[in-house]
């Protein structure tokens, strides 16, 4: 249909994918080595144990998120609630909570010495715990629980968007016919929505898949934990490389779910009017019912654990507030900032190399850069380390060779492998939110402005670049506070004396003394909030 | 173009901040956490003039240094046990170091007869019991713990944890491995909750009545006593030292290792002698109640009140050869699940 790119262009998409997917190969490479002994024994003992909790932790997280976030997002988006104008934006801010973080806060709040239990012991006069029933809350459940209160927001969002979008006229036709709202809703507003769904649990399930701190905290064995055994206490990179490379596959298999349910969804952007009366008015009991519903997600996603924080901070403030911490906070902000740029860079790069080259081919760079996502980030610090380590050993041997003293290690232990195992990881969220964006682009303003005679890249710029900017903007805000959380990845690939926000924090977590690491994690979910709320803003506009 | 300026003003501390300028410097990889280091790091800078530059990370430091291989600019390895200790040695990744005041100063079973390895504290894996419960325990060894007695009463950390496995190699040192099974069988069979936390954790689901006996090294006791939160649950237990009957309690090491291509050597030399002598030695038995390798060193008070006890002579290399043995055993009867 397009004349073909430039030469640049098609190298550049191919250039970066393979960058961000080197990684992955190494370690899959690694992985294919012969099975060891070590890999068996695994298989022949606690493998599948490790195999089942992540099913069930993945199912148990998404099933959860589903039931609670379409529901809030339909409310927010189709009905007219009291503070509606609030609550639509304070459901996305448990998102910008670590996970380890709220863990931790619920484990303080409701084991067997906190202050709910030592509360319901004084009321009803049990001694001990044999006397009652209690869900422990470091077990899967807890992890269940704990995950879906903060990354129930993806799919929210995703969902919500979906409804704003979907045609206010098909909504007034299933009234007109005599539809029932909750009838609407479950055959107009939820089938429409339904690959805005689909794309949202791929993304919870994947950020599940890939926690390290919770399921540590919880002691929940699934496969990272796996990983991490394995190559750390076995100290076998082959088998550990054999679990990543499983997992990788339950990845590919999840995107593939996610593809196949929206492949005959051809559903472009038109100018829509959501008109604010549309929507329905809850009345009554109901309109009370649908208000606590949606604030008590924001309360026991952040409302809770970010107040208790807050107390936290304040017992321990002198203890807290050093010149390191604003080292740490300037670091993470920097670190942070230069990946969401380079990651939605990259993320329009090949979204619009695949839009504008209809060769089946040109959806490979978009699908590799996504492939680092679900990749535990320790497991993937390995990976950004081989090819790394092997660019300096060449660079050195060759100004060794050429009779000069070698600069050392340039791109492992630097900054440089830092950035890159941060993009190698969330790539795939900036490729996501920019494709998504793309696809809404109607194909006939592409064929209108060549029949007008643009050469592709004046289109690129003068058509897409602004109709998909939001999309951009929605890329880099996602990936800038996936960014800020990070943790894993960071431990291992950081350069000497350098700390930032999230490995700080998670110093104390791991010591079970968040108190002392209070102050930075609230930074971290401030930081974190300024680019929900403008992300919040963008949508609003957008409708 | 302020916004640039700004932005690279941002990035250059940023970089500034991660990069190591001063000329006398050394490199370490820490295993060991960094509120125990750090204020023994800045002694030996304030009498050396050497600036100390550190990664702290509780995994993959290893790994790490095997990936950067002869252009890693890491000097010193700091291990929290004789495993990760022996594992250096074992990939080749360290260099031996022939230093009169390191053999001085560190008795010989605590060092590597080849000298790649130095231990600067031990530490004895002890079993605290809950005071009201079950009182003191001098007559308890590990082995008891798989007696059906303390059925649902033992809490511990993962038994992955370094501390553990070493525990685990040193039954299997004493009793072969079918024996250590069986003990690993019984123990996993008494646990009260399944292993998940810390040391201290154990301690604290003690005082909560979770359990009656928890796993945990020696100096955790004095850190809790100095955590106004904490002191409450370290009041609620004794403090035992196992097997005192027969073999003594199991010991267990925190290490230093000079890598193979060190490239501030010297310093690196200066360093390990530091840590080894009067100064650091005092501060790891004060700071974080450990004891100190180096002889005539006093113990902490709180230390020394637990009295005078007998520990397992085993060689640390044989426990540490066990390793992989007890990590398997582990997962066959699926302790941690």
């Amino acid at each position: 249909m397009y004349s073909r790119l430039s030469f640049s262009w098609t190298a550049s998409s191919w250039a970066f994918a393979l960058l961000l997917v080197f990684p992955i190969i190494a370690l899959v490479y690694e992985g294919l080595k012969p099975a060891e002994e070590i890999f068996q024994h695994l298989m022949a003992t606690v493998m599948w144990d490790y195999i089942l909790n992540t099913v069930l932790l993945i199912l148990g997280v998404c099933i959860a998120s589903l039931l609670v976030a379409v529901p809030a997002a339909w409310l927010m988006a189709m009905c007219e609630l009291p503070g509606r104008k609030h609550l639509q934006w304070a459901l996305m801010l448990p998102l910008a909570m670590p996970a380890y973080v709220v863990a931790y806060i619920y484990t303080d709040l409701l084991e067997y010495a906190g202050p709910l239990q030592g509360a319901l012991r004084d009321v009803f006069g049990w001694q001990n715990s044999q006397d009652y029933w209690f869900p422990e809350i470091r077990s899967l459940g807890g992890a269940i629980f704990v995950i879906t209160s903060v990354l129930y927001p993806y799919l929210y969002l995703l969902a919500r968007t979906s409804f704003l979008e979907q045609s206010v006229s098909l909504m007034q036709s299933a009234r007109l016919l005599g539809k029932t709202p909750t009838q609407a809703f479950w055959r107009i507003s939820l089938p429409l929505a339904r690959p805005a769904i689909v794309v949202g649990m791929s993304l919870v399930a994947m950020e599940t898949l890939a926690d390290f701190a919770t399921v540590d905290f919880f002691a929940v064995n699934t496969l990272t934990r796996a990983v991490y055994d394995t190559w750390l206490g076995y100290g076998s990179l082959q088998a550990a490389a054999k679990i990543s490379v499983m997992m990788l596959f339950v990845v590919v298999l999840i995107l593939s779910i996610e593809r196949y349910s929206r492949r005959k969804q051809k559903v472009f952007q038109k100018a829509l009017t959501h008109e604010d009366d549309s929507r329905f008015v809850l009345l009554g009991w109901r309109k009370w019912a649908a208000s606590l519903y949606c604030w008590s997600l924001v309360a026991v996603g952040f409302i809770l654990p970010f107040a208790i924080l807050i107390n936290y901070a304040r017992y321990y403030f002198a203890a807290s507030w050093t010149a390191e911490f604003f080292q740490y906070s300037v670091n993470s902000l920097v670190i942070a900032t230069i990946v969401a740029l380079i990651a939605t860079a990259i993320a329009v790069l090949v979204g619009l190399y695949r839009r504008l080259d209809t060769r089946p081919s040109t959806v490979l760079p978009s699908r590799l850069s996504s492939m680092g996502y679900a990749v535990p980030g320790t497991v993937l610090a390995i990976g950004v380390l081989i090819p790394f380590g092997w660019l300096d050993v060449q660079i050195n041997d060759v100004m060794q060779w050429l009779g000069m003293k070698g600069p050392g290690l340039l791109f492992s232990g630097t900054m440089i492998a830092l950035i890159a195992g941060y993009l190698v990881r969330f790539s795939a969220i900036a490729v996501g939110a920019v494709e998504s964006s793309i696809n809404k682009v109607s194909p006939s303003l592409d064929m209108v402005s060549r029949t007008l005679g643009q050469t592709p890249v004046k289109m690129v710029r003068r058509v897409h670049i602004p109709l998909i900017r939001k999309g951009c903007l929605a890329a880099i805000l996602l990936v800038f506070i996936e960014s800020m959380k990070e943790l894993p990845a960071a431990l291992i690939l950081r350069p000497f004396n350098f700390e930032t926000l999230a490995t700080y924090v998670y110093q104390f977590v791991s010591d079970e003394m968040l108190e002392y690491g209070a102050l930075p994690a609230i930074v971290i979910v401030l930081v974190g909030l300024v680019p929900l709320i403008f992300l919040n803003r963008s949508l609003e506009q957008a409708h | 173009m302020k916004k640039l300026v700004l932005a690279t003003l941002a990035l250059g501390s940023v970089i500034t901040s991660a990069s190591a300028v001063a000329a006398e410097e050394v490199n370490v990889y820490s295993y060991r956490q960094p509120f125990l280091i750090e204020p023994i790091m800045a002694k030996f800078t304030e009498q050396s003039g050497v600036k100390v530059n550190i990664v702290f990370a509780k995994k993959g430091l290893v790994e790490r240094l095997e990936r950067e291989g002869k252009l890693s600019p890491a000097d010193l390895v700091l291990t929290t046990d004789i495993s990760r200790s022996l594992e250096l040695v074992e990939k080749e990744l360290v260099q031996p170091i022939q230093s009169e005041e390191l053999e001085s100063n560190i008795p010989a079973q605590y060092r590597d007869p080849a000298d790649q390895w130095f231990a600067l504290t031990t530490r004895t894996r002890n079993v605290y019991s809950a005071k009201e419960r079950l009182g003191k325990l001098p007559e308890l060894s590990y082995e008891d713990l798989a007696d059906a007695k303390y059925k649902g009463k033992i809490c511990t950390r993962s038994g992955k944890h370094p501390y553990n496995v070493a525990l685990v190699s040193s039954m299997i040192v004493h009793h072969g491995e079918a024996k250590a099974k069986e003990w690993l069988e019984g123990v996993k069979a008494n646990l009260a909750r399944k292993p998940q936390g810390n040391d201290r954790a154990q301690v604290k689901a003690v005082y909560e009545g979770v359990c009656d006996i928890a796993l945990g090294n020696n100096y955790y006791m004095g850190k809790m006593l100095n955590d106004e939160k904490q002191i409450p649950w370290a009041n609620s237990v004794e403090i035992n030292f196992p097997n005192q009957t027969n073999r003594g309690t199991h010991v267990n090491i925190s290490g230093v290792s000079l890598t193979k291509y060190a490239p501030n050597k010297a310093n690196a030399v200066k360093l390990m002698e530091f840590l080894s002598d009067d100064v650091a030695q005092q501060m790891y038995a004060e700071v974080n109640y450990e004891y100190p390798v180096k002889q005539g060193v006093a113990v902490s008070k709180l230390v020394s009140s637990w009295g005078e006890f007998k520990s397992d002579t085993v060689a640390l290399a044989d426990i540490a050869a066990q390793r992989k043995t007890a990590l398997k055993l582990l997962d066959e009867v699926k302790f941690d699940l």
